[in-house]
């Protein structure tokens, strides 16, 4: 039964390759993609953090801003 | 209306949804996998080679999909000036352009067992590769003109010749003589495809248009967090 899935009439080296291919850009996207988001919030994080008590205020009063702060790890 | 599309409305949403997308994603790819590769019945002609079928169609119609809507969210945008629709089309585009690649690459390696080659000018497959350099222009248009005027003008000029392109793909089986097959699926008429391979067909379809949405979503709030950042520059 396993063998037989394996190798599909000589077709699961097609098969299988085509899903393997679909599978590893789906990661590799993934990867990529996670890898700005993480980046470009560690960059907010930093930034924040070099604010002045009054402009750390001024950008906090935006809730978007308190949104990314408060997201650490959301995905 | 459009005001509930503001990025600061939204992100709220944006921000917490990719890891629910990601677990239903996860989910509904494993139900997908197990009925394309192991309950589906093979093909009285193509035998095995047609389970290919379950991840190069939905992968072409998701990236045909992801270029309409690129295309009207930049005219729409365009045209009443709506910085957040084209900020939507960018983060839309990277995964429309992975699974146009994967449609040609399964395309192709589904075309050597069938075809007996794995490349041929054909129209579909050429007018499919034409959609891959387009994606290619409008990424590339972001990259070097970043959010500015001029990005939105050129990535609005792009889509418009762009989307050209894909009533041609769809039809080109019908137009020409081409390798490539008709279609089996029909919304307006009777498809031809049995219900047994319809089903992990359509299950499959549904985790790809789950994982552009986590793409998106990803991407979307990676392109907030830039805008925001350059917020900060400005205080």
């Amino acid at each position: 039964m396993i063998y037989e899935t394996l190798l599909m009439n000589g077709y699961g080296l097609y098969v299988w390759s085509a899903f393997a291919f679909t599978i590893l850009s789906f990661i590799s996207l993934y990867v990529v993609v996670k890898a700005q988001y993480i980046k470009e919030k560690n960059k907010f994080i930093v930034k924040f953090g070099t604010l002045n008590p009054e402009k750390s205020a001024f950008a906090k009063s935006q809730s978007i801003n308190r949104e990314i702060l408060s997201n650490t790890s959301n995905i | 209306m459009f005001k509930y599309f503001e990025p600061n409305k939204i992100f709220s949403i944006t921000s917490k949804a990719p890891k629910y997308v990601l677990f239903l994603f996860v989910i509904i790819l494993s139900i997908g996998l197990m009925e394309a590769l192991i309950f589906s019945p093979e093909d009285y002609k193509q035998s095995h080679s047609v389970r290919i079928m379950y991840v190069h169609v939905p992968a072409a119609w998701i990236s045909l999909g992801i270029f309409s809507v690129i295309t009207f969210l930049s005219v729409v945008g365009y045209v009443f000036k709506i910085r957040n629709f084209f900020l939507i089309s960018k983060s839309l585009a990277p995964s429309g352009l992975v699974f146009n690649i994967v449609a040609l690459v399964t395309g192709s390696i589904w075309g050597k067992p069938t075809w007996g080659t794995w490349w041929a000018w054909d129209a579909r497959i050429t007018s499919m590769l034409i959609l891959v350099l387009f994606y290619i222009m409008y990424l590339v248009a972001w990259r070097i003109y970043e959010n500015n005027d001029k990005a939105f003008k050129i990535t609005f000029i792009i889509t418009i010749l762009g989307i050209v392109n894909v009533p041609i793909i769809k039809y080109s089986v019908d137009w020409w003589n081409t390798l490539h097959q008709p279609a089996s699926i029909n919304i307006f008429s009777k498809s031809t495809i049995h219900i047994s391979m319809l089903f992990p067909l359509l299950t499959m379809t549904a985790a790809f248009a789950l994982f552009s949405l986590l793409i998106f979503l990803m991407k979307y709030n990676t392109e907030l967090i830039k805008i925001k950042n350059k917020g900060l520059d400005r205080l």
